[in-house]
């Protein structure tokens, strides 16, 4: 970047390293950013530095779900109308949300932070599963729901927490597998339709 | 002539990382390409029609467009997914275990139909039994084999003499077997017992289903174990990621079975 072909002042030169950094924009894009917001009004680029600022600071892992939060416990595991005795374990913060649109779920959560991935070399230690070990045994669970993602790596993961949580005389479930909403059995997989098959209920 | 834009190919998918928000790149080990990556266009969706079919260790009949830079997989359809796999958590990370051998062994764009032939034998037979110990020795035997890399098992590899019946010792630096009077003629040599080398030899002379019938000993399990994977690390120089793993799921599985 030293030998820069054109002069640029160095505040947007810095600006447009640093947007460069973030991950899908390239050089390009970076220029534009920058040079849009050169033209923003100045209040609005103020709210945009304090909301970067405050993810930084304001925010923290809940020490109990590791779920990220504004407060430590977050609200979740604050909350006195949630059913204290459920633990439903995901692979990362964003599952929270996908589970808290459903608006029917009533218990807790444990964020893992990743999925056991050994060909990238991701073991259990490298997750949060010693934190829901230890959670398990202090606290009153009496059912832990694995939602960790239905592909190979989410099920050795769910299936590895299985055997860690069984021998604490905890009741372990796993999310249901099989076909989609809205989907077409025509392009079901073997899998997913053996899983569907084996899942069937009366109606 | 005319390039075809779409092709046809049989693959077993190694493994894949997001792209993007929907999208993957995949590792395919076909029989007429070898190793190639792939683009599968938005599989995290939920109505993806291929997802299913390129979920990793499936064995799936591809049909592909010739891309840009990279080729993109346009339908799917498996042929086996080796289903019994992945509802054991010892079996799935052997699975597993193979397939990142078979992508560190391999370079892209190499043809390899009797690696392609074993890695599908390989999991179909680890749907089958229970003890896969074995079946990953026979394995990675024949993963060198294929390679480039087969262990000299029947003649000392520098005085070329017929192996006696005795402690030898296995040179990782030679690929192969000293007898004990040139031991001392290489680094890195470990002694191999008698036990060791004749199932070594049984597996490298032999199919996949008579090394499932093979009796052995918790400690010559170990042995052969800890040969062939300080020579694969040699190869690699590096411990393959999955090695760990399997090693923690072995562990958890033994004290299983001994509580029951």
């Amino acid at each position: 970047m030293n030998n820069h072909p054109v002069q640029v002042a160095e505040p947007i030169r810095k600006l447009i390293e640093e947007f460069n950094k973030l991950p899908g924009i390239g050089p390009k894009s970076a220029q534009r950013l920058t040079y849009y917001l050169v033209r923003m009004p100045e209040e609005h680029a103020r709210e945009l530095c304090d909301s970067i600022i405050a993810i930084k600071e304001k925010l923290v892992f809940c020490s109990i779900c590791q779920n990220i939060s504004e407060t430590d416990p977050c609200a979740i595991c604050q909350s006195s109308e949630r059913d204290h005795t459920l633990i439903c374990v995901v692979e990362n913060p964003l599952d929270i949300m996908a589970m808290e649109r459903i608006r029917g779920y009533n218990g807790l959560y444990h964020v893992l932070h990743g999925v056991i991935s050994p060909m990238d070399g991701i073991g259990p230690d490298d997750l949060k599963i010693e934190r829901l070990l230890s959670r398990l045994k202090t606290e009153d669970t009496q059912e832990v729901i694995l939602a960790t993602n239905l592909n190979l790596e989410g099920e050795a993961t769910a299936m590895y927490l299985q055997k860690l949580i069984t021998p604490l005389g905890i009741r372990v479930t796993r999310l249901a597998r099989g076909l989609p909403f809205g989907s077409e059995l025509e392009y079901a997989d073997e899998v997913t339709l053996t899983r569907a098959l084996e899942g069937r209920r009366e109606i | 002539m005319t390039i075809q834009r779409l092709y046809k190919t049989e693959a077993i998918i190694l493994k894949g990382f997001k792209l993007s928000e929907a999208d993957k790149v995949l590792t395919l080990y076909t029989p007429d390409m070898g190793k190639i990556k792939a683009v599968a266009r938005g599989i995290s969706r939920p109505k993806s029609k291929l997802r299913g079919h390129v979920e990793m260790l499936t064995y799936s009949s591809l049909m592909l467009a010739h891309g840009k830079n990279l080729d993109i997989i346009t339908q799917g359809q498996t042929i086996n997914s080796f289903l019994s796999l992945r509802d054991n958590l010892w079996q799935i990370s052997c699975a597993l275990y193979t397939a990142e051998l078979v992508d560190r062994f391999t370079p892209e764009h190499m043809e390899n139909r009797p690696l392609f032939e074993l890695l599908r034998d390989t999991l179909h037979t680890l749907c089958l039994i229970n003890n896969a110990e074995l079946v990953l020795r026979y394995f990675e035997l024949h993963l060198l084999e294929y390679s480039g890399y087969r262990p000299q098992l029947n003649n000392c590899i520098l005085c070329d003499t017929p192996l006696k019946p005795t402690t030898n010792f296995f040179s990782i630096t030679g690929g192969g077997v000293l007898c004990p009077d040139c031991q001392y003629k290489e680094s890195l040599v470990q002694p191999i017992s008698l036990n060791t080398l004749k199932v070594l030899r049984f597996l490298q002379n032999n199919n996949i289903s008579a090394a499932t019938r093979l009796i052995t000993t918790p400690r010559l399990l170990l042995e052969l174990e800890q040969l062939i994977r300080s020579y694969i690390r040699y190869l690699i120089e590096r411990e393959t990621s999955s090695s760990k793993w399997l090693d923690q799921v072995k562990k958890l599985t033994q004290m299983e079975q001994k509580e029951k």
